[in-house]
């Protein structure tokens, strides 16, 4: 087989875009039936260039090479002629359609509804991705989602498979089933492009590697023979920052939350039911989950943007549950949303304004005669330096950030207010390595100084390393928190799944 | 009591309830595909006077017919152009379409107000049509009414069964993710939005033809207003439009029998009617916002531009 010609070959490929270089020849060789990883931090171009193998983009310059021919894919569809399917980061999904229709929507050729259903039957049970064609996407799970594009995929008899950081939405149970079926399909020769920044997955999974940094290819291995640590160096650059763990909680409670109930406004929301517990200062609580199971109603009720009976919610023990944002910031709350642009920050206001509209009050950036420019200057000068924000000035607007810049940003501006209690959503979502360790680093601390902190994620590893104790939210269900010592990712794991769930609120009650 | 004496009221209820069928049933695809346009009024209005204009000047009632759907489609060209390709805020260029449309039907429209035309003809069936109560109601309305009824279903075929249907909702559900696997999500809506002006010219072109068979300047008269009101009425349903439009046409005519029957409520009041049940309709329908956002099309209103 090696004297053929490769499945794919990318020869010098290059991306311009307007600023930034996203692809910087890069080279890659993809053999049949091979699980090759594409490694690399956020904004290294992985996207980028798995999106010019698809061909919804468009190379600057450079070559593919298909079975040895030269390659130009027009658009998705000239691309899964090919035998090339893409499963997307964020799934390409119609939440509003079935499950039929949405595979009918990823084919070329028109297949009759009926036959359509049995194909997918047939192709779900043979890899083990059951399926059932008449639901609504909306009622299914992350990883049923998943599985919808997979047989998507399979149903064109792909020979190149990619898949744009599949886990990082799924429970570990359904990594391994993720994994066995991965496996099946190379065995098949199949060849799958794996693109993760999670080290231990590709190690498992995956049988050559190819590592991207800034746009460039760093280096090419196996990543069999290599250790974590070794690969990191090569994703990063620079060895990661070992964290050291948190502390224990002190003996004044600052959160405390007693029988919360909400009902979501959002269609497809989850509703809250009866959720109890409370956060002492000076430690560090994870809640764990799969997205879409109550965290954002969570976040929103605890916030003030939604509202609640006053007595449910106390901050400091104050009931505080009908309290706006404001009013639980000067409890001493600090609050970073989950959805940076639109909630951490309004997108297209400079980094100053942001600045001031948390922390105008606590700050004291408004005097009698309007807002205290000169402080407010000096604040998000401070938060800048102090927490590594790459701006080319304050008077950036908030969007034209990047994620883990901004991110970074927002984490520094709350810390900056001095809170007794700081609840964070997604702290590290779509932030790189590095910056996530600073802004672990200074989550750790600020507990360490007693501060109570509440961390809602979906990034176990985050919440294993982080936390003092961890429960698991499902359903809109809240489990009980447990020290982490007597957790690991397989547990909670299995308290993702609901049935899980409903077992320990049985033995609650 | 006497049920014929009913049946001249029904029938006007038919021909009240077309246009708003005809113009609804084009803006619910319109809107299935993820585009707003709220030019509807301008469209009818532009539909209307070709129509009429095409006719008196050729004399065939088919050019008529012709030249406005020709009108609608042309408008939301336009339409198209300035919100998929300049990516301009749809409704901003809706409204403006709409105040264009007005303006630009009176002018044209200035020389044939007064004029008298024959109305589209009626499809008489003999025998058929002679049955009692069921014939005149039946039959012997024009080729639009049943055309109107008739699209409902094609529609709904179409956009359920039917692999092209089915595009055109996904683009409208999420547009990101249609590109994603590679539909042309500019080129379906513009097909969409230039099948809504046709419908809406069309209906424009039943009201200056058939309806009143006369052009009077801003003869729409909000009908263009109360058809976008009832896509949302029907929840984005086929056969909700058809219930909807059928409905609105009664409470239009009711209120002008009441009028007629000389009803101690004054006049002005009864000519709000339809107004303020569109008014009423949409405010209960929108009590429940999470209703509204799990059945209309995800995308939108929302401007789409990929990434190249």
């Amino acid at each position: 087989m090696s004297d053929q010609s490769p499945l794919l070959r990318l020869e010098s490929i290059s991306k311009q875009y307007p600023g930034c270089l996203a692809n910087d020849n890069v080279s890659l060789i993809i053999k049949s039936g091979e699980i090759h990883a594409l490694l690399g931090e956020n904004g290294a171009g992985k996207s980028t260039l798995v999106k010019i193998i698809y061909g919804l983009l468009k190379p600057s310059s450079g070559q593919l090479y298909w079975k040895g021919k030269p390659l130009h894919v027009d658009g998705p569809s000239a691309a899964r002629a090919l035998g090339i399917g893409m499963v997307f980061q964020h799934f390409s999904l119609f939440e509003a359609l079935t499950v039929a229709e949405n595979i009918a929507l990823g084919l070329d050729e028109h297949i009759p509804e009926k036959q359509l259903h049995e194909k997918i039957t047939q192709v779900s049970h043979a890899y083990g991705l059951p399926l059932e064609p008449k639901r609504e996407v909306h009622s299914l799970s992350v990883g049923e989602r998943q599985r919808i594009e997979i047989v998507r995929c399979l149903l064109q008899n792909p020979q190149l498979l990619i898949m744009d950081e599949p886990t990082s939405v799924l429970t570990p149970q359904e990594v391994q089933t993720l994994f066995a079926t991965l496996t099946k399909l190379s065995k098949e020769g199949c060849a799958i492009l794996y693109i993760s920044h999670k080290l231990d997955e590709i190690k498992q999974l995956c049988e050559a590697a190819t590592i991207l940094r800034d746009g460039a290819v760093v280096a090419e291995c196996d990543p069999r023979q290599e250790t974590a640590q070794s690969l990191a160096r090569l994703m990063i650059g620079t060895t990661p920052e070992i964290i050291s763990a948190a502390s224990s909680g002190l003996d004044k409670t600052m959160l405390s939350v007693r029988n919360l109930s909400i009902k979501s406004t959002e269609a497809f929301g989850t509703d809250l039911s009866d959720i109890s517990f409370q956060v002492n200062a000076g430690e560090i609580l994870g809640i764990a989950g799969v997205a879409g199971n109550g965290q954002t109603e969570l976040l929103n009720v605890l916030s003030g943007e939604t509202l609640t009976a006053a007595t449910s919610i106390e901050i400091n023990n104050q009931p505080c549950g009908n309290l706006s944002p404001v009013a639980r910031r000067q409890l001493g709350m600090a609050y970073v949303p989950e959805n940076r642009l639109g909630h951490g920050a309004v997108p297209s206001m400079d980094l100053i304004e942001n600045t001031i509209l948390t922390g105008y009050k606590k700050q004291k950036l408004i005097n009698k005669l309007g807002i205290d420019i000169k402080a407010s200057h000096d604040i998000t000068k401070s938060i800048r330096d102090g927490f590594k924000v790459k701006s080319s000035g304050a008077e950036d607007e908030a969007q034209s950030l990047s994620g883990g810049n901004l991110q970074k940003f927002i984490v520094g501006r709350e810390i900056t207010q001095k809170p007794e209690l700081l609840i964070l959503g997604q702290p590290t979502w779509g932030v790189d390595a590095g910056s996530a360790a600073a802004i672990h680093q200074q989550i750790i601390q600020l507990a360490q100084s007693g501060v109570a902190v509440l961390i809602i994620s979906q990034d176990l590893d985050e919440l294993l390393t982080l936390s003092n104790k961890i429960a698991v939210i499902s359903a809109g269900h809240l489990s009980e928190f447990k020290p982490v010592e007597t957790v690991d990712a397989e547990s909670l794991g299995l308290l993702m799944g609901s049935a899980a769930i409903e077992e320990t609120h049985v033995t609650q009650a | 009591m006497n049920i014929e004496a009913y049946i001249p009221v029904l029938i006007t209820v038919i021909n009240a309830a077309t246009p708003l069928l005809l113009a609804a049933l084009g803006e619910l695809v319109v809107e299935k595909s993820g585009v707003l346009n709220l030019g509807v009024e301008g469209m009818m209005l532009m539909g209307a006077v070709a129509g009429f204009a095409i006719t008196i000047v050729t004399g065939s009632a088919i050019l008529g017919l012709a030249a406005a759907i020709c009108a609608g489609a042309l408008m939301a060209l336009i339409f198209g152009f300035l919100t998929l390709t300049l990516l301009s805020n749809q409704v901003a260029t809706g409204l403006a379409l709409t105040l264009f449309g007005v303006g630009l039907s009176a002018l044209i429209g200035v020389n044939f107000v007064g004029t008298p035309v024959d109305a589209l003809p009626k499809l008489v069936i003999p025998v058929l049509s002679d049955i009692p109560i069921l014939g005149p109601l039946l039959f012997g309305h024009d080729a639009l009414v049943y055309f109107s009824i008739a699209m409902v279903f094609v529609i709904n075929y179409w956009l359920y069964k039917t692999r092209s249907g089915l595009k055109l909702r996904a683009v409208g559900e999420s547009h990101e993710a249609a590109h994603a696997l590679g539909h042309h999500v500019i080129r379906i809506r513009y097909m969409a939005v230039i099948f809504g002006g046709m419908m809406a010219g069309l209906a424009g072109a039943f009201l200056s033809l058939s309806y009143t068979p006369m052009w009077v300047e801003n003869m729409s008269a909000g009908r263009g207003w109360i058809a976008l009101a009832l896509v949302v009425f029907a929840s984005w349903k086929t056969g909700r439009v058809l219930l909807g439009a059928y409905l609105f046409g009664g409470i239009t005519i009711m209120q002008l029998f009441l009028q007629g029957m000389g009803v101690n409520i004054p006049s002005q009041i009864l000519s709000m009617l339809p107004y303020l049940v569109t008014i009423l309709v949409l405010v209960l329908i929108s009590r429940d916002s999470s209703k509204i956002s799990s059945a209309a099309p995800a995308s939108l209103g929302k401007i789409f531009h990929p990434t190249q």
